[in-house]
């Protein structure tokens, strides 16, 4: 229940922020939405069971795939961060902002 | 042959991506080593055909784990064909780019090894969130590729294509999640069986389903693609389009195959979408009014095309479009690659500031002409046999209203490639005071690069129209890969024991 608040939180907070003009809001709410994704994949493993994995593994051992997905996922939302960010940086050098519809 | 091809297959491009950049101010060694990748990897997609025909799927162990941890790698026909096509196309691409000398950024010869290696993992990958990877690479890639130029345009066209697509792969991974959290996998052969009984795995399906038609542009989904593509330096729209929404077709096709047809309602929502977006895409085109605008409108009304059999669901409706499928593939990159040759030797592809192009230039005006005769599906090409096949299967299927779309957005196409006809190459030539600021970039290139630059599309259309009369071989080796799409038994076996 709490992953799923947390999802539906980042969700909205994320779709409100690539509504936005800037390039750096929608850079941010970028992030806000990859964190909803990766809480959902962590989630999707069972969050009831989260002991160490593999290394003397109970009963309640959490699921080392959803672990697996959500490093990767976060790796790649954050190198797509940060080209949206070097974007953002050259806009201000070509546009003098980082807004879209203003600038020549 | 054994099936550790498959690793090299995608290992090859990638260590040669992140060698290219080390040899990022040797462009010569650059240049080889990625026509020797490429060319290697051709070889190898070739081989796997073969294979893979007489000896049915193969597959492997991603990193040799036991199954039930390890990604999947699974290759059918359609696979190995898409393969064959795809490393074709990039390996003209990059050519071409050298010829046009549009290869000058350090790194454009590793981002295209690297944009090809994520579209191969597409291709091969029998993982739902592998897939998503393979999506990532190759859009990583292609974000930089798109805005290489850095100027005012490709920033704005930038955000927007970078928007679109990490929305798209934000859901696709939402999807995996969801399927994930309901059947405790996502392989394709497990996922396939278990969805069916599953309403979670329905809805993870479902937003899948969402996302990949987002990437394969697929009306009402493709506004960003019209408005992103031109922005690309011309060769690299030449291989965006022979590669990207490719690929989505491609997933659209494999996941149709193993799961989604037998679900109610998708045969019809297909159907309707396919429809739809040939219509909306070719008025589009008609609309343009400089020749690669025209063209990439034209990518999301053969995208409909694309996508019609799967609306259709009969070995004739497959096969018509997959035949429809390779020789398009081969036809737009070129058209692409004639626009590029344009933009190269003229400054300029806006339809205002050209003409007379015929007179200057006749072998630049045929080199267009016959891939533009093959996309509107004019005798004898080869978009002409694959236009008719796919009207007929629809027809057969009592989809009459399909067909018949099908029937008039071809004369909108035509009508639109005469369009960038009369625009470019009938006419006059402009004035002075129009071409005054193309001038410097006609002085560069050299009488042999110029020929080279159009003997390449010219080849590809002599092709088609040799590809039309003579297209028992290919019709065979597609016919294969619809049987294997009809009856997936094989491959899910394959990837899923």
């Amino acid at each position: 229940m709490s992953a799923a608040i947390v999802v539906g939180v980042l969700a909205a907070g994320g779709t409100y922020l690539i509504l936005q003009r800037g390039i750096v809001r929608v850079a941010l709410g970028f992030v806000l939405l990859g964190h909803a994704a990766t809480t959902l994949l962590i989630a999707s493993g069972g969050v009831g069971t989260r002991a160490v994995s593999f290394a003397g593994a109970g009963a309640d051992a959490a699921d080392p795939l959803p672990q697996a997905f959500a490093l990767t996922a976060i790796v790649i939302s954050f190198g797509i961060t940060a080209f949206l960010l070097a974007l953002a940086f050259r806009s201000r050098d070509v546009l003098g902002d980082d807004d879209l519809e203003r600038g020549p | 042959m054994n099936a550790s091809a498959i690793t090299l297959l995608l290992a090859l491009p990638l260590t040669a991506g992140a060698v290219a950049v080390l040899l990022r101010y040797r462009r010569a060694l650059q240049r080889t080593l990625t026509w020797v990748t490429l060319g290697t990897v051709l070889a190898l997609s070739l081989a796997l055909l073969t294979e893979v025909r007489t000896g049915g799927p193969l597959s492997v162990d991603a990193g040799g784990f036991p199954r039930g941890l390890a990604i999947v790698l699974g290759v059918d026909v359609l696979s190995a064909l898409m393969l064959t096509i795809g490393s074709s196309m990039t390996l003209v691409g990059s050519v071409f780019a050298a010829l046009s000398s549009e290869d000058d950024h350090p790194l454009f010869h590793p981002l295209i090894l690297i944009l090809w290696s994520g579209v191969a993992l597409a291709f091969v990958t029998a993982d739902l969130f592998n897939l998503f990877v393979a999506f990532e690479i190759m859009l990583i890639a292609s974000y930089v590729l798109l805005t290489l130029r850095g100027g005012a345009r490709q920033i704005r066209a930038g955000v927007l294509y970078v928007g679109t697509n990490l929305l798209a792969s934000t859901a696709f991974l939402l999807g995996v999640g969801l399927i994930y959290g309901a059947v405790g996998t996502v392989n394709l052969a497990a996922v396939a069986t278990a969805v069916r009984t599953d309403a979670g795995a329905m809805a993870g399906l479902t937003i899948l389903l969402v996302a990949i038609v987002a990437k394969a542009s697929l009306v009402p989904l493709h506004g960003w693609l019209p408005r992103t593509y031109v922005e690309a330096p011309p060769v690299v729209t030449a291989i965006f389009s022979a590669l990207l929404t490719k690929a989505g077709v491609y997933v659209l096709y494999r996941l149709g195959s193993v799961v989604l047809v037998e679900l109610d309602g998708f045969l019809t929502l297909m159907m309707v979408l396919a429809a739809v977006t040939m219509v909306v895409g070719v008025l589009g085109a008609v609309g343009g009014h400089d020749m690669r605008g025209i063209l990439t409108f034209h990518m999301v009304s053969q995208v409909g095309y694309l996508v019609l059999p799967l609306g259709v669901w009969t070995r004739g409706a497959i096969v018509a479009g997959l035949f429809y499928l390779v020789q398009y593939v081969a036809v737009k990159g070129a058209l692409f690659l004639a626009a590029a040759t344009v933009v190269r030797l003229e400054g300029t592809d806006d339809l205002g500031r050209l003409g007379g192009l015929m007179r200057t230039r006749p072998w630049l005006g045929v080199a267009f002409l016959l891939p533009a005769l093959a996309l509107a599906g004019i005798p004898p090409t080869s978009g002409f046999l694959g236009k008719y096949l796919l009207v007929r299967a629809a027809f057969e299927a009592e989809a009459f209203w399909a067909g018949a779309t099908a029937v008039v957005v071809s004369l909108f196409t035509l009508l639109s490639m005469i369009k960038i006809f009369n625009g470019a190459f009938w006419g006059d030539a402009p004035t002075d005071a129009d071409t005054t600021a193309s001038e410097p970039s006609r002085a560069a290139v050299t009488r042999v690069r110029t020929q080279a630059m159009i003997a390449v599309p010219l080849t590809i259309g002599l092709a088609a129209l040799v590809l039309g009369p003579a297209a028992g071989g290919l019709l065979e080796v597609v016919g294969d890969a619809a049987d294997a799409l009809l009856d997936p038994a094989a491959y899910l076996a394959e990837v899923g024991r």
